[in-house]
């Protein structure tokens, strides 16, 4: 269905320098403008005839969108901001290396170079039969391709699905939930501020969205609090292909752990649903107990109910039950199992 | 013009046919612009154009006098199932049509539960009707469509003898009963089948039962019979609340009318009045 071509199709395309530019544009060509950050999931869709817009936001010449900047003991990250420039800035190494690990798990170094935390957290889902140009559900039609008996469904998700079963892709996203982080939102009416957690949206609210974000809608920024500055951190990705690849499965934890028992933490799985999963059964769960191996079997055993398989992605709930477990309780703590 | 290219969403199946999807959604809007604009007309009709109707004269003053105080319109059950049915009904609308015009929330489940209250009121219903009530009392008959008629020649100024009064339901509540049983059957036969599309306690979950075609043809006569649905409801609601119509609104709460009202619309031959 998908027909790939070497050459762009022809749109109107836009490169505003200010944020204010860009949102003029946005609202006044609301949905048929894209707007496009690294272009690294753009280009795909634009190539393969799948999305075809009549306008092209290129934010790339929007200066005040890039940068990471302290804010009371904490970070404003500009959604312009290279995957490469967060994994290697000091402060974000230093106090928030979830968010460092989360980063440098994705894609390739090439791809991080171009590719920004704000098109991380925003890119669309990597269900093949959506990307292929078919009318399923999440492209405004009225069936789910990967949800059939004879689907080809291995990176599918095993929780949260409502109709459509396609995944969030996105390694920095659970980073950003453990973190507590906001996602500041523009449009031409004003500014809002949305927790990480409910910036994602399932199917069941929108099956056509990834993301709280509108036609004339644009995060500007993700502001990280000083909650978590120097918590103990668990990242871990588990993926086909080592060197570059999206996530069959990801986990992030942050934890503050006292006299061995674990005091506060947060804990997220992405690829496993529609949108990243805070896991607050699990937290609630471990929450003031050691942290050991036993607290860690606990942990993932929680994480997993309720989780279906489809045809093929039963190996899913063995892997988010080993992943949460050893976010809890660490690798040396924990036997995969 | 080809008329389904405005009305119908379509889209390639993977075998390459152009199959339908759903219904355009702006017939949400169609059907409640509709609506309103019937209310309005008919608002406007009743307080400047319309003349009072003369009817008949049927009841003996012998027969008169031997109606009760309150007359039995609705059973208990039957009201019971009119205010399940309609707080289905008001489920289904808002699960269905609110997320579409920009409200977002976790809609199906709801939805799908609301269609099965719905779907069993309505099967209690039927057989109620068909047992325990006067099942042809809702349906047009010969007398009705003659006294439409006569109502009809009347009220364009021309010569014929007055209607005589209504059985237990007039003509207008008679059609529209059958126009929501059209829609109200549409909805819930092609609802059901499409509980196969989605993950319930019920079915496996089966989107190949049918072809493209057929599903796609199912969910737009769902979709309209939906939009329908709107509009029909509207005007339910419109005619509830009229200060004339508002004693039978009544006693679909409290299950009888006044004897006067009665008398003064009524025919006892065709209805018997009981306590």
């Amino acid at each position: 269905m998908a027909i790939v071509r070497d050459i762009m199709p022809a749109f109107e395309l836009f490169q505003p320098a200010t944020v204010d530019d860009a949102l003029r544009l946005a609202d006044k060509y609301g949905k048929d403008a894209w707007v496009m950050a690294g272009g690294l999931d753009t280009f795909d869709w634009l190539k393969d005839r799948i999305k075809r817009p009549k306008v092209v936001i290129d934010l790339s010449q929007v200066a005040e969108l890039r940068g990471v900047r302290e804010v009371s003991g904490g970070l404003e990250i500009g959604a312009m901001t290279t995957l490469t420039e967060v994994v290697r800035h000091p402060v974000v190494r230093e106090k928030f290396s979830i968010l460092s690990t989360g980063a440098e798990a994705a894609a390739s170094p090439q791809i991080r170079n171009q590719g920004t935390i704000g098109g991380n957290v925003s890119q669309d889902a990597r269900c093949w039969y959506y990307r292929g140009g078919w009318k399923c559900y999440r492209a405004g039609g009225n069936i789910c391709f990967a949800d059939t008996p004879t689907a080809i469904n291995r990176e599918h998700a095993i929780l949260n699905a409502d109709r459509c079963v396609a995944v969030n892709p996105s390694d920095s996203a659970p980073a950003l939930i453990a973190l507590e982080a906001q996602m500041v939102i523009r449009n031409t009416h004003g500014e809002r501020v949305v927790n990480a957690e409910d910036y994602f949206i399932g199917p069941s609210i929108d099956i056509t969205r990834m993301t709280v974000l509108k036609p004339g809608d644009l995060l500007t920024a993700i502001r990280i609090p000083a909650t978590w500055a120097g918590a103990q951190f668990y990242f871990e990705k588990v993926r086909d292909r080592q060197v570059w690849d999206f996530p069959l499965m990801n986990v992030a934890s942050a934890m503050v752990v006292t006299g061995g028992n674990i005091e506060r933490i947060r804990i997220v799985v992405n690829a496993a649903a529609a949108h990243p999963l805070r896991l607050t059964a699990v937290e609630d769960a471990v929450r003031g107990k050691p942290r050991n191996a036993a607290t860690g079997e606990m942990g993932g055993k929680i994480a997993i109910a309720g989780a279906e398989p489809l045809r093929y992605n039963g190996y899913k709930i063995p892997l988010m039950r080993n992943l949460v477990k050893r976010a809890i309780s660490g690798v040396e703590e924990a036997q995969w199992t | 013009m080809d008329i389904r290219a405005g009305v119908v969403e379509t889209a390639t199946s993977p075998w390459g046919q152009t199959v339908p999807i759903h219904i355009a959604f702006y017939l949400i809007w169609v059907a409640a612009i509709g609506g309103l604009a019937f209310l309005m007309v008919h608002a406007i009709y009743v307080q400047f154009i319309a003349k009072k109707q003369a009817h008949v004269e049927s009841a003996s003053p012998e027969l008169a006098a031997k109606v009760p105080e309150k007359v039995a319109r609705h059973s208990l059950a039957a009201r019971l199932f009119h205010w399940i049915m309609a707080l289905a009904m008001f489920a289904l609308l808002i699960t269905a049509f609110l997320p579409k015009v920009g409200y977002q929330f976790p809609w199906v489940t709801y939805h799908w539960i609301a269609g099965l209250v719905l779907t069993a009121s309505i099967i209690f219903h039927i057989i109620h009707a068909s047992f325990w009530m006067d099942f042809w009392s809702i349906w047009p008959d010969k007398i009705d469509i003659e006294d439409a008629k006569r109502r009809w020649l009347r009220a364009t100024g021309k010569a014929a003898p007055a209607p005589r009064k209504f059985a237990k339901y007039p003509m207008e509540n008679k059609m529209y009963h059958l126009t929501i049983v059209l829609a109200g059957l549409a909805v819930i036969l092609t609802g059901v089948f499409m509980m196969k599309r989605v993950r319930t306690p019920f079915f496996t979950r089966n989107p190949y039962l049918f072809g493209d075609m057929t599903w796609g043809l199912m969910y737009v006569l769902h979709g309209l019979a939906g939009v329908g649905l709107i509009a029909l409801i509207m005007v339910h609601i419109y005619f509830a609340l009229r200060p004339e119509k508002f004693v039978i609104t009544k006693s679909m709460v409290f299950g009888t009318i006044p004897r006067e009202h009665y008398l003064e619309h009524h025919d006892p031959e065709r209805w018997a009045a009981t306590k």
